[in-house]
């Protein structure tokens, strides 16, 4: 009877080699400090110079996501104190972002709906905190500061935290098949703030709590579930949710208030006057559109009427790029049976991955050995479960496929002439159990398989085997 | 040795009359003699002067010559000076040695000049009479009791009082103008754009710029050349090209300047400073320049829309100086807050302090459209004032300031009034204009200036009359005896 009503603000690092406003590197994981310049450092008299490859990224998202793209858009200071944040304020857009009303499809149990892109903006990042180093103080790290990050705000169009996922899910494939971010959750490249309140179907939208910094994707659907039925108990006691700013705790999975202090904040927003106008003609954005790469829900239709995969494969493998062009590649070696190909990669190939803890871009066994594997399945030559172990041993060993089945002579029989002259050998052998067969006891066809797979050392086709049997013993 | 002018010193440099080193000893004598009385300096480099001017020495035995080889020259504290103390004025960077040079010292240390220190200010350039230094009050040359005015008024007065030929200063509503008006020299404020900001400390980004002290119109003309031109580091300058200024000024091609006076400079003066500005006019309708009124009805607005950007910006550009990473911090704190309250506290003047809430206070949520946005609005009606005269008029005229310079504590309680002997100046800063002040005269043995305001880069015909001006008079050759 409450409906949940959710936002989210998506901060996306960009993949820029330098800072959104000087020319220090962009790298995570130096030694500290060490990306920081006189300009991430906020020294008396330094001057931002804005890179505009972001600005290039920006609109390559916006174009993306059908938004539209101002042709002048300005940067203006947040202010507020703090250590990592050098200059006393943060240069962010807050009237004029450089992206706005776009729209993004999502599907979820097989049904569609539309999130709304309320905006998106440059903005640069914080530095870092690091409170338990040293001993009753704190260290500070720039080399963040001033790494260009993208925050995407959509509307309040999502109503679950399953929702919530597919939609954050969505816009990371975007920005990595974009190419514009690196997308790794841990290193912070991509995490989301949401916002969240409840209320009754067509009521007006009930207070919203934010809960800031969230940065996995289980994170975001557990911290969701546990506000929700916070909110819930609160409302359904009388009481009335607080509008505040709260995180969320993994460890215990809840979320708790911030100290207010923390978001007492009046920002003071204003134009920056250091920065001129970012002034966007129909070229540029004419050139970026041209530019841009097959995204994923083109893929996935493409996928789907090429290779004829069933809608959910589709949308898995076209979710990622380097899956997306795993797949693809090995379709370039292949004629015939797509789907089950796809079936091959999304479970074994993917199943390994994870074990293994590997990228798809890194597996050890490439595109062109999957696609000789399965080309042997299709042929009839080696069955499901043994190309299950043909990978795992290419996987182990890094040999090739071919090798593997010449050498462990596992090539299966599947011409017919050759099996029936096995058959009816066996046949022969156990004429008691071929009479009680035909005397209505149908069990006895697995005996006979087993027999024969006994007999050939597993490698006869059991398909074939199939036909060849039934002929024999029902003259079929 | 009298060179009256930097145009004297560079021949006598090139002409090997005198060397660099002979030269930068005579001026750094000078300037310690003048220090107890004058206190210009915040900084006196002498070791790195004396270096450098070697370094010119050595080049010019080898012929090799650079612009403004050999040429003493002091700067403004606000510049950042690599590994050389860069105060602001301030306190609060009393310990700060700036790492790297802005590009205004990178240019001119590329061009050949030696630098003899850093000159006094009011604190981060906030005040018009240099006693809101951390370093104390800079004395008016003409009259130790005197203020020079502000906020580069010790680069005002080390020209003015010749010991050294000339300087640099930055102007945010006026800080050159005026205090070159109150010294007798003058003062040149450039095009907003036309000289980088990089490595200036920023007051008001977009008021602020940096600018000349010379003697002579001429020898800005040539100090203008070295300094400006774009700076990929500094986004808001601007990619026109720079012109030769001391040719144009000296080619005897007759410009027919036609002349605005608009009527809201002129009204309210008092009748000495009347009489010598329209003695100053008559010169130059002697030489050929129509004169104009013209009205600009929106002057008197003028202050009280700087009296918000400047603060607002001045507010936001302050807040890196937090006590974490360079410059003053406090002892007293024991947590985060207390470490910002009293770094912030101990580190900053009273006048800072004022600025900075007042600037907080007008970017605050519900009071920045009554403020912030309407200043804006009076801004945009500034400058099209400012572009409707000049469809009419090549220059606009005006005293510099509404009298002579104030005695050393009479407006230090009074900010209203203070704030006010900026009327005549904010108004260009407001609308990114170029401008200049040179000597017209003086009231009670204290000098005045005239102020010339021209269009977007028109620094050419600035420098041009002031050169013509300075042909006809003799103001600019008035010493005071120091």
């Amino acid at each position: 009877m409450w409906e949940t009503v959710i936002g989210l603000e998506i901060h996306v690092q960009l993949a820029t080699e330098s800072k959104l406003f000087s020319s220090s590197s962009t790298n995570f994981g130096s030694e500290q400090n060490t990306q920081a310049s006189i300009i991430d450092l906020a020294m008396p008299g330094v001057l931002p110079v804005l890179n505009r490859n972001a600005v290039d990224m920006a609109i390559k998202f916006g174009l993306s996501v059908n938004a539209k793209i101002s042709n002048k858009s300005i940067f203006a200071r947040k202010n507020y104190f703090y250590p990592d944040l050098p200059k006393g304020y943060q240069i962010s857009q807050y009237e004029l972002p450089i992206v706005h009303d776009g729209k993004l499809e999502i599907a979820l149990d097989g049904i569609n709906k539309t999130v709304g892109i309320t905006r998106a903006h440059l903005e640069e990042d914080a530095g870092k905190s690091i409170h338990d180093l040293y001993d009753g103080k704190s260290a500070i790290d720039l080399n963040r500061a001033g790494t260009p990050l993208i925050e995407i705000v959509s509307e309040p169009d999502m109503r679950s935290a399953k929702e919530a996922v597919v939609y954050l899910k969505k816009i990371h494939s975007i920005v990595k098949c974009l190419g514009i971010s690196d997308g790794n959750m841990e290193e912070g490249s991509f995490r989301c703030d949401a916002n969240i309140s409840l209320r009754k179907p067509d009521d007006e939208y009930g207070i919203r709590a934010e809960i800031k910094n969230i940065n996995s994707f289980k994170f975001v659907e557990n911290a969701i579930n546990y506000e929700v039925g916070r909110q819930q108990e609160i409302l359904e006691s009388g009481e009335s949710v607080k509008q505040e700013t709260r995180l969320y705790d993994p460890k215990k999975n809840e979320t708790r208030p911030m100290r207010s202090k923390e978001e007492a904040n009046d920002y003071r927003y204003f134009p920056d006057p250091d920065l001129l106008p970012i002034e966007i003609t129909q070229k540029q954005i004419k050139d970026i559109q041209l530019s841009l790469p097959e995204l994923p829900d083109a893929k996935k239709n493409r996928f789907i009427s090429d290779y004829l995969l069933k809608p959910d494969d589709a949308e898995i493998l076209s979710s990622s790029k380097s899956l997306a062009s795993y797949f693809e590649n090995c379709t370039e070696h292949v004629s015939a049976e797509y789907q089950l190909l796809a079936n091959f990669i999304l479970s074994e190939v993917i199943g390994l991955c994870n074990k293994k803890n590997v990228e798809i871009s890194e597996a050890p066994v490439d595109n062109k050995e999957i696609a000789n594997l399965h080309n042997y399945i299709i042929d009839g030559k080696i069955s499901i479960k043994q190309a299950k172990d043909i990978l795992n041993d290419a996987w182990e060993s890094g040999s090739k496929v071919d090798e593997i089945i010449s050498n462990k002579n596992i090539e299966q029989i599947s011409n017919p002439n050759l099996l029936t002259d096995v058959a009816k050998k066996i046949l022969e052998k156990h004429q008691k159990e071929v009479q009680d067969y035909k005397n209505g006891k149908d069990r006895l066809l697995g005996f006979f398989v087993g027999q024969i797979m006994k007999e050939t050392k597993g490698k006869a086709n059991p398909k074939i085997l199939n036909q060849v049997l039934n002929k024999l013993l029902k003259g079929e | 040795m009298t060179y009256t002018s930097v145009k004297e010193i560079l021949t006598a440099i090139k002409s090997k009359d005198i060397s660099a080193s002979e030269l930068t000893m005579e001026y750094l004598s000078k300037i310690k003699k003048s220090q107890s009385d004058l206190n210009c300096f915040i900084t006196l480099t002498e070791d790195t002067a004396i270096e450098t001017a070697k370094r010119v020495d050595n080049d010019i035995s080898k012929n090799i010559l650079k612009p403004l080889s050999g040429l003493p020259i002091a700067q403004k504290d606000i510049f950042c000076t690599k590994d050389i103390k860069t105060s602001c004025g301030s306190k609060m960077l009393d310990n700060f040695i700036s790492p790297y040079d802005a590009t205004v010292i990178e240019k001119l240390n590329n061009a050949g000049t030696v630098m003899l220190g850093k000159t006094n200010m009011d604190e981060f350039a906030m005040g018009s009479s240099n006693e809101t230094s951390f370093y104390g009050p800079v004395k008016n040359p003409w009259n130790h009791d005197y203020v020079p005015g502000g906020s580069s008024g010790g680069s005002a007065s080390a020209v003015a009082a010749r010991i050294t030929p000339c300087s640099t200063g930055t102007d945010t509503g006026g800080s050159i103008r005026q205090p070159a008006s109150l010294c007798g020299i003058c003062g040149l404020k450039p095009t907003y754009g036309r000289v980088s900001r990089f490595g200036m400390i920023a007051f008001a980004s977009s008021l602020d710029q940096a600018g000349l002290f010379t003697t002579d119109a001429l020898d800005a003309a040539i100090l203008l050349k070295e300094i400006s031109g774009h700076d990929k580091k500094d986004s808001t300058s601007s990619e026109i090209s720079v012109p030769d200024y001391y040719n144009y000024c000296i080619n005897e091609d007759k410009k027919k300047f036609t002349i605005g006076i608009p009527e809201e400079f002129v009204k309210e003066l008092n009748d000495d400073v009347k009489n010598t500005f329209y003695d100053a006019v008559k010169v130059l309708e002697k030489i050929g320049c129509e004169i104009k009124k013209i009205s600009l009805k929106y002057t008197g607005l003028g202050v009280s829309a700087y009296q918000v950007v400047a603060p607002a910006e001045c507010s936001s550009n302050l807040s890196r100086f937090d006590g974490v990473r360079f410059g003053h911090r406090s002892q007293n704190s024991s947590n985060l807050e207390e470490l910002y309250r009293e770094s912030r506290s101990e580190g900053f003047g009273k006048e800072v302090k004022r600025r900075i809430l007042v600037g907080t206070y007008a970017l605050s949520a519900g009071y920045y459209d009554a403020y912030y946005i309407k200043a804006q609005k009076v801004r945009n009606l500034i400058a099209q004032d400012f572009k409707n005269a000049f469809k009419e008029v090549d220059l606009i005229l005006g005293p510099t300031t509404p009298d002579i310079a104030f005695k050393i504590g009479e407006k230090m309680n009074d900010p209203i009034a203070m704030y006010l002997s900026d009327v005549y100046t904010v108004s260009t800063n407001l609308a990114g204009l170029p401008a200049m002040s040179i000597p017209m005269g003086f009231k009670s043995k204290m000098p005045l200036g005239l102020q010339i305001i021209g269009n977007h880069f028109d620094e050419e015909n600035i420098l041009k009359i002031s050169y013509l001006f300075q042909r006809e008079t003799e103001w600019h050759t008035q010493e005071p005896g120091i």
